[in-house]
């Protein structure tokens, strides 16, 4: 099959792959026609609404429901104990594995409630008047226990236990005594204790960030039905209609035919929506009540009762020759993993120091349960938080060593044939060519005002590829319709018909692309990991190729000559029997006749992709900071980024742009705050602030392209890259501009205001 | 009128505050009457040389009013600071004052500016300063059955005008963490004459803070009649530390505002610094 | 608690609906009218995904009572599109892939339309303070002001 590109160059040039056409469900995102999580209704619907704790840490005594369920209108409540024990197993996301039993755990709480927000009870109504009144009806009793919400906090002996039954593992010896501390995984090569006393130059940082909601604007929403048969439909928005009905069979004890799952639209993901919390308790109510129910969730619940990404402690040490090599680095990663198991701690580590060729180091990562919310992947889970640290110590090291941070960097660089910090061994990566368009870029040789300072960072995914399946089908009349099972989060849609496209050379308002339910595409792995535009991008060409394959096949059949005498050339099929001169068939003509020549044109290709690539993200941040207030303006931004190949370069550049914006928030202003009794503080978009239009300027997005050979037309993922560098580019560029080294994120004015005045001299 | 007086009534001007209120459960009234649709509550005027501003004009309204743009743009820059454009269309000066936020933004503005608030109630009407109505955050001196009907600004004298400044992590949406109010009047040699200063979200109460204006009188914004403007509005803060900002923070930020203020204030009323 | 009786113009077509006196003007669009088009993202006018224009004026649906509606001309994303033909600013928004979730996109779009009705040759800051209110978290908002100054660019001509 095709995984090598250079049948690119054998035919003619791209002539739809790396243009910008127009998404084809444009006219309805603009005019309000898409549908929505919360937009459907199904007739006869209640409204289901979830009673949580209001505690962060309780034993649930007894819950009394019965006034709730006396209360007219009421049509079904539910709680723990209407749900089945869930063996615990680890399922794979594609993002990060989930633990059901903790999954299950998480949608409804049953002997303990481990966060403000957990949800303890649900109800479905006839009216969101009667649902409220219902859940203030319902009598929780709860034993309050001290929470501890800090991840050294829960490190510590004497911390307030979450689970009886958690016994660290992966040290050398098993304790005897429970705590909060999952695990520890641990990764090194060659000797660093000795490279560190041999180095020249030594940095060290101990650097901290708070939780960061992934922000998506739409808040979580279902409209759940499960029929008297046993069948089920579920319509709501998330990435991924499959894993949404993995989880409620796991939840609810279903077979997964039993469940049909309808993808919306979906408003914002982030990989905040690559697990489920409402549609579990939608079905339950619904079986309860004999009909549908809808649940939204509010702003509020979306902050305090879905995954943010974990806070986490960042301790480097780096050691360096004189000449700038880096001879040694030493990591220790503590994140919050929330309630249950599971941060990302695991990938941190992994991508911790994957940009640099480092002989000796160690990685030591903790994943600690903490009172907070379980957390949930957020793009490129882990890998900001510790690229914070490492990209920061790198900074430190430049400045110490008297060089240039790009250059230190080139020097460090990983390169083909390196052998990966975490494992596999690099091809076809592009990180120098990234630095160099950084270094070469306007932006770097721009003169600074005062007060203004210039940070430089770089950033790491490996990107995945995993399970698509893709069916495309061609109409009577030569038009094509390409179904997926990925939800369209960025503009999928048009990159698959791009793609298709380009394969079956016809033009691309010639093909539709679909994305389909769970009953009506094969499987299909979640939207996330940067992996779409790869696997399901590959699935696409590989079934549009099968298609080829077949019309020529046909139209051998109805020249009535050898197979290996049609070409297929710009959306049809030539005959190149010298005895023979028919006019060329295209896809029109074949498909009107197909009936004659076999039957439906058609193809599936389902597969598990392999050999994603690597991205490298390198960004150049200027900002200016008032000294009097604190206050930090971002000037400029510049992000360079080796994507492969830009299918649709407009779309590449806005997850470039995005998730530079998602970090710059997170770098300067978005936290989450708790008081005293591990309660949030700012649920709510007017306290957890993420940037709005007026605090970043226009982004530039630089786009190398390195090709992919692995992938029809050498694309690789990237749309988590672009999150990774912005933290340690914009506290790099702070640093530039103050002269202090601010280490704990955000950097808002207040504590800028108090470094400075800290500041000798 | 009535229908205020009844138990558990609220009016409503712009309603952006009440019906977060609503939403959150915070308030749960028995009715909400509509001001907009009372006479003399929605629109500017000018009477007698000072400007008459309906208890529920929205922002977007005051901003486009030249006259009084021009006349105080101290009030109307801080007016047209409350939330987004879309809280613009509808948020009120009456309801920022009422709603009673130690940070509202209009406040200092208007207490510097000397504002008077003319309330209606089931025992008649009573004219008393804007910095008499919050009594604390949330709370304000408004007898059940009263609202304010009208804001006052008094006639202005020549070679006047105000300045507000606020300081929030973001440049939009955020409550300000500090704000400062301030309004000038100078004489024809570009001596400071009368200085009001007022600073918001430094105490349970916007503040007017005598100390801070009369640091200014009698000086042309020298160093040092800065330097004691900027103690004098330290002095006066009683600021709290919560999500957005510390009491130490807060404090200093007040004395950089105030002096800002003070230049910008001082510029447009046509004086040299 | 009985329903209040209201009479209003939405997108220019006459319309009467009951609602309850603690209904906002997002719920009624969205679960009374049918016009799912604006869209709730937080319920406390923070977000700016339920802005539509009241009067000429643009606001947060989730911000105003249902009853407040009464007499006065509303203007959703429904509307914004003309007998089948897209509105500039719509047209522009594709064209510059100023959406990709396209959740915010409805918002953001009539907040656009106001703005370039009160000034039709904005600034890149004017712009971008105007649309303040109108969060995006996919975009980090390039393309979008791009969008919005090529429409304006556009519309100036056709005016002209």
């Amino acid at each position: 099959m095709s995984d090598v590109l250079d049948k690119a160059d054998v035919q003619s040039p791209l002539k739809i792959v790396g243009t910008r056409p127009i998404r084809p469900d444009g006219a309805d995102k603009v005019t309000g026609r898409a549908a929505y999580g919360a937009d459907l209704n199904m007739p006869g619907q209640l409204v289901g609404k979830v009673l949580r704790s209001p505690h962060a840490h309780g034993r649930i005594v007894s819950i009394d429901t019965r006034k709730a369920r006396a209360l007219p209108g009421v049509k079904a409540v539910v709680t723990g104990a209407d749900f089945p024990d869930v063996a615990s197993e680890m399922h794979e996301g594609g993002e990060a594995a989930s633990n059901l039993r903790d999954l299950a755990m998480n949608v409804i709480a049953r002997e303990k409630a481990l966060y403000d927000g957990h949800a303890v009870a649900a109800v479905a109504a006839v009216s969101a008047a009667i649902a409220d009144e219902a859940l203030s009806l319902i009598s929780v009793t709860y034993e309050v226990l001290p929470h501890v919400l800090d991840v050294e906090a829960a490190m510590a002996p004497d911390a307030p236990v979450l689970h009886a039954s958690m016994f660290t593992e992966g040290q050398e010896t098993r304790p005897t005594v429970a705590s909060n501390i999952v695990k520890r995984n641990r990764m090194g090569r060659g000797d660093p204790a000795q490279a560190f006393a041999a180095a020249d130059v030594v940095v060290e940082g101990r650097y901290t960030t708070q939780a960061v909601h992934q922000g998506y604007i739409e808040p979580h929403a279902c409209v759940a039905s499960w029929a008297e048969d046993g069948q089920c439909e579920v319509w709501s928005s998330s990435q991924g209609q499959f894993m949404v009905r993995t989880y409620c069979a796991k939840v609810l004890g279903l077979e997964v035919s039993s469940i049909r799952v309808t993808p919306a639209e979906i408003g914002g993901g982030f990989g905040g929506k690559t697990t489920v919390y409402l549609e579990p308790l939608a079905l339950a109510l619904s079986r309860q009540a004999g009909h549908p129910v809808k649940m939204v969730m509010t702003r509020d619940e979306v902050f305090r009762a879905t995954g943010p990404t974990s806070g986490a402690v960042i301790l480097v040490k780096l050691g360096a020759k004189a000449d700038g090599t880096i001879v040694a680095a030493d990591v220790e990663l503590k994140f919050q993993a929330g309630a249950y198991a599971g941060s990302p701690v695991g990938a941190a580590s992994m991508t911790a120091l994957a940009c640099y060729d480092i002989e000796n180091f160690t990685i030591t990562g903790w994943d600690v349960v903490t009172n907070t919310p379980k957390v949930a992947a957020y793009r490129a889970p882990g890998a900001p938080i510790a690229a914070f640290g490492v990209e920061c110590a790198i900074d430190d090291l430049a400045r110490k060593l008297g060089m240039d941070p790009i250059a230190l960097r080139e020097k460090n660089a990983v390169r083909n044939g390196v052998k990966a910090a975490y494992g596999p061994t690099f091809q076809n990566i592009g990180f120098l060519e990234t630095l160099a368009a950084a270094r070469n870029s306007d932006h770097y040789s721009a003169p600074l005002g005062p007060n203004q300072g210039r940070g430089v960072a770089a950033g790491f995914w490996f990107n995945v590829g995993g399970e698509s399946t893709v069916a495309l089908h061609v109409g009577e009349d030569g038009s094509v319709v390409v179904v997926t099972g990925n939800p369209d989060i960025g503009g999928s849609r048009a990159t698959m018909a791009m793609m298709a496209a380009e394969t079956l050379g016809v033009p691309m308002d010639r093909v539709r692309a679909r994305v389909a339910d769970t009953a009506s595409i094969g499987f299909s792995m979640v939207t996330g990991g940067s992996r779409t535009t790869f696997a399901t991008g590959m699935a696409v060409v590989q079934a549009a190729e099968k298609v080829v394959a077949d019309l020529k096949r046909r139209a051998a059949l109805t020249w009535d000559v050898a197979a290996d005498k049609v070409e297929w050339r710009d959306g049809a099929a030539i005959c190149l029997d010298p005895t023979k001169d028919p006019k060329p068939l295209t896809l029109g003509d074949i498909a009107a006749n197909s009936a004659m020549t076999g039957g439906p044109i058609s193809a599936q290709v389902s597969l598990n992709a392999q050999g994603a690539g690597p991205g490298f993200g390198v960004h150049v941040c200027d900002v200016e900071i008032d000294p009097e207030t604190g206050h930090v303006t971002v000037l400029r931004y510049t992000a360079a980024q080796d994507v492969g190949k830009a299918i649709h370069p407009a779309y590449v550049e806005g997850q470039i742009q995005g998730g530079v914006a998602q970090g710059v928030g997170w770098a300067l202003n978005e936290e989450y705050i708790f008081d005293r009794a591990g309660k949030m503080e700012n649920a709510g978009f007017l306290d957890y602030r993420v940037p709005v239009a007026s605090d970043l300027p226009m982004i530039d997005a630089i786009m190398v392209e390195v090709a992919n050979p692995r992938h029809p037309f050498g694309a690789k993922g990237v749309g988590e890259v672009p999150i990774v560098p912005p933290l340690a580019a914009v506290a790099n560029a702070v640093r530039g501009a103050i002269g202090v080294r601010m280490t704990d994120l955000p950097l808002s004015p207040p504590k800028i205001r108090a470094a400075l005045d800290a500041k000798p001299g | 009128m009535k229908a205020l007086a009844a138990a558990g009534a609220r009016p409503m001007a712009g309603g952006t505050d009440l019906l977060v209120q609503l939403r959150s459960g915070r308030a749960q009234p028995e009715a909400i009457v509509d001001l907009k649709r009372v006479a003399g509550a929605v629109g500017v005027r000018e009477i007698a040389g000072g400007f008459v501003i309906g208890a529920a004009t929205s922002g977007a309204v005051i901003g486009e009013h030249a006259a009084l743009s021009k006349a105080w743009p101290g009030v109307v820059e801080a007016a047209n600071l409350i939330g987004s454009t879309q809280v613009q269309g509808r948020a009120s000066l009456a309801g920022n004052l009422c709603n009673a936020s130690p940070a509202a933004d209009s406040v200092p503005a208007m207490i510097a500016a000397r504002a008077v608030c003319v309330i209606v109630g089931p025992k008649g009407r009573r004219e008393v300063p804007v910095e008499s109505i919050a009594t604390g955050p949330g709370r304000t001196s408004l007898a059940p059955g009263e609202f304010v009907l009208e804001i006052r600004l008094p006639p202005r004298s020549a070679r006047s005008s105000d300045a507000y400044l606020r300081l929030i992590p973001r440049t939009e949406m955020d409550i300000a963490v500090v704000g400062a109010g301030v309004n000038l009047t100078l004489d024809a040699a570009g001596v400071v004459t009368q200085a009001h200063v007022a600073l918001g979200a430094v105490a349970p109460t916007a503040l007017l803070v005598p100390e801070a204006g009369a640091a200014l009188v009698g000086s042309k914004l020298d160093e040092a009649s800065l330097a004691r403007l900027d103690a004098a509005a330290r002095a006066a803060c009683k600021p709290i530390s919560d999500k957005r900002g510390t009491a130490e923070y807060r404090t200093k930020i007040a004395g950089v505002l105030a002096r800002r203020a003070a230049l910008i204030a001082y510029q447009r009323a046509g004086g040299h610094a | 608690m009985t329903k209040l009786h209201v009479s209003t113009v939405v997108n220019g077509d006459p319309v009467e609906f009951l609602a309850d006196p603690g209904m906002t003007l997002l719920d009624v669009l969205r679960d009374e009218l049918d016009l799912t088009g604006t869209k709730e993202g937080c319920g406390s006018g923070d977000c700016g995904a339920c802005s539509v224009i009241v009067d000429d004026r643009l606001v947060c649906s989730c911000l105003m009572l249902a009853a407040e509606a009464q007499g006065r001309r509303v203007a959703t994303i429904e509307g914004l599109a003309q007998g089948g033909h897209l509105h500039p600013l719509q047209q522009k928004f594709l064209e510059h892939a100023a959406l990709q979730c396209g959740f915010c996109t409805p918002g953001l779009l009539m907040a656009a339309k106001a703005l370039l009705d009160a000034n039709p040759d904005p600034t890149e800051t004017e712009v971008r303070y105007w649309l303040a209110g109108n969060l995006c978290r996919c975009t980090g908002y390039d393309k979008i002001i791009r969008a919005v100054m090529d429409a304006a660019a556009d519309l100036r001509q056709v005016r002209v």
